[in-house]
């Protein structure tokens, strides 16, 4: 901006991007100094202090209260943060997946994933035996009237949760980060839809919300996390995070329990006893996409 | 030299170990089948010779090692409302993962592990193990294919 135009635009009453940034700069530091007007929390988001209990069960409230009026039904709001100790994993059974699909819709109904226009965290992959594992070769939109199909196997693909996130890395607003369970989360209020964080993942595990979710209120799971499946207003990303709304709350993800197989497995990697550190041991394991360093942990392995 | 983690070294699969208690759903009897001495009355002997059952049972097909199997290999002759292990013991339904796991002990020990099989519950506590039978047909084991769910709706301009 030039000088003249700039001081065009003041003496016309104006107000330029920098006065405002310089007024915006003074009030938050007016707030640091301990001068908090309620007032202003609105004009910052209500996020931008660091919230206390009472202000969260405050927000909480409200949105439960909006929810449970929208979709006439008594919805639940979990908050649990990650339990100390616990760094949660995955595995999938490759030899065992027929591709049946039912844990892309069970998926679909406990984390209020939209219907229309249709949004799945759980791609199953047709692959054919004879390629082995060829992400370009691969089919998600087999139509099949049998499963397995004979000469093929099948790969399902979800949120990875990465021990090193490209994603994360590539929000510019800090609107998604790795919670110390392991567990990568959106804040559905911060994301501003800019979809960097689609085009960084490397497993096509993020999905946009291009319209208002469409989920119909008789089929709403009401037991919710604010960081998980709570309705996703429109222009935010979402994905898959171990259902939160559950494993943090000590249950299996619904895709483990849903699965015909049992080809899912969860659990958590710092309990020496768990399922997890008993196949890492015994089994033939592997990771997606090795090779780019994301270290996931979302490991696929071969029960036979 | 690495020899993987440290971890690794110390933990064998210890089959030998019993668990406490496993928690299981009650087995899926066919309607109406249990308890099986309702018909298997006691006092009528027990023809134990092989042959093709024709007063009931027609529509069992034994697929499960046929060629060496059959019926009392596992149904115990006298107490018809169990099973038998090859010793001779008898076990309940609710038990029996303990006759599957004679022949088939690397599928028992993962399945104790959690990691054969399906279980419900919790991840840190309490959790049901579904027995072998509620995925497996006993008698012919060998999954089914089944109809998928529907395929994802390709994407389309949805602006």
């Amino acid at each position: 901006m030039s000088t003249e135009k700039k001081q065009r635009e003041r003496t016309e009453g104006g107000v330029t991007r920098r006065d405002m940034l310089c007024a915006v700069a003074g009030c938050a530091a007016a707030l640091a100094g301990g001068c908090v007007d309620p007032t202003h929390t609105g004009f910052f988001q209500e996020h931008f202090q660091e919230l206390g209990k009472e202000d969260l069960a405050r927000i909480l409230g409200k949105l439960e209260r909006e929810l449970s009026g929208r979709f006439g039904k008594d919805v639940k709001f979990g908050t649990q943060e990650a339990r100390p100790g616990v760094e949660f994993a995955y595995a999938l059974d490759i030899s065992r997946c027929i591709g049946c699909r039912r844990c892309v819709y069970g998926c679909v109904e406990e984390n209020n994933q939209s219907r229309d226009p249709q949004v799945h965290w759980i791609r199953v992959l047709e692959m054919e035996n004879e390629r082995g594992i060829d992400f370009e070769g691969a089919d998600p939109y087999y139509d099949a009237e049998t499963v397995p199909r004979p000469g093929r196997f099948y790969l399902p693909v979800a949120c990875q949760q990465c021990r090193n996130p490209p994603c994360v890395k590539s929000c510019p607003v800090g609107a998604t980060w790795q919670d110390p369970d392991g567990i990568t989360v959106i804040d559905y209020e911060w994301c501003i839809g800019c979809r960097c964080c689609i085009s960084a993942c490397p497993y096509g595990a993020r999905h946009f919300n291009w319209t208002d979710p469409e989920i119909p209120a008789e089929s709403l799971n009401p037991n919710m996390h604010y960081l998980g499946n709570r309705p996703r207003p429109k222009g935010v990303v979402e994905k898959c995070t171990f259902c939160i709304q559950r494993v943090r709350d000590g249950r299996y993800p619904a895709c483990v329990e849903v699965c015909p197989v049992g080809a899912r497995k969860f659990g958590d990697l710092n309990d020496p006893d768990g399922e997890l550190r008993y196949l890492l041991e015994h089994k033939r394991v592997f990771v997606l996409k090795n090779e780019l360093k994301t270290f996931p942990r979302f490991y696929y392995f071969y029960g036979l | 030299m690495y020899r993987g983690p440290r971890w690794a070294e110390a933990t064998e699969p210890s089959a030998a170990a019993e668990p406490e208690e496993i928690q299981v759903p009650p087995p899926p009897f066919t309607e109406g089948a249990f308890p099986c001495s309702d018909c298997h009355d006691p006092e009528i002997p027990v023809n134990t010779r092989r042959r093709a059952l024709t007063m009931a049972h027609q529509e069992i097909e034994l697929r499960h090692d046929e060629a060496h199997r059959w019926c009392l290999d596992c149904h115990d002759t006298d107490d018809r409302d169990v099973l038998h292990l090859a010793s001779g013991e008898r076990v309940p339904f609710e038990e029996s993962y303990r006759l599957c796991g004679q022949c088939h002990g690397d599928k028992f020990r993962d399945w104790r592990a959690g990691v054969h099989g399906r279980r419900i519950g919790n991840w840190d506590g309490a959790k049901t193990y579904l027995l072998c039978v509620h995925c497996h047909d006993a008698h012919s084991p060998r999954f089914e294919p089944l109809a998928p769910d529907p395929m994802p709706v390709r994407p389309a301009r949805t602006r």
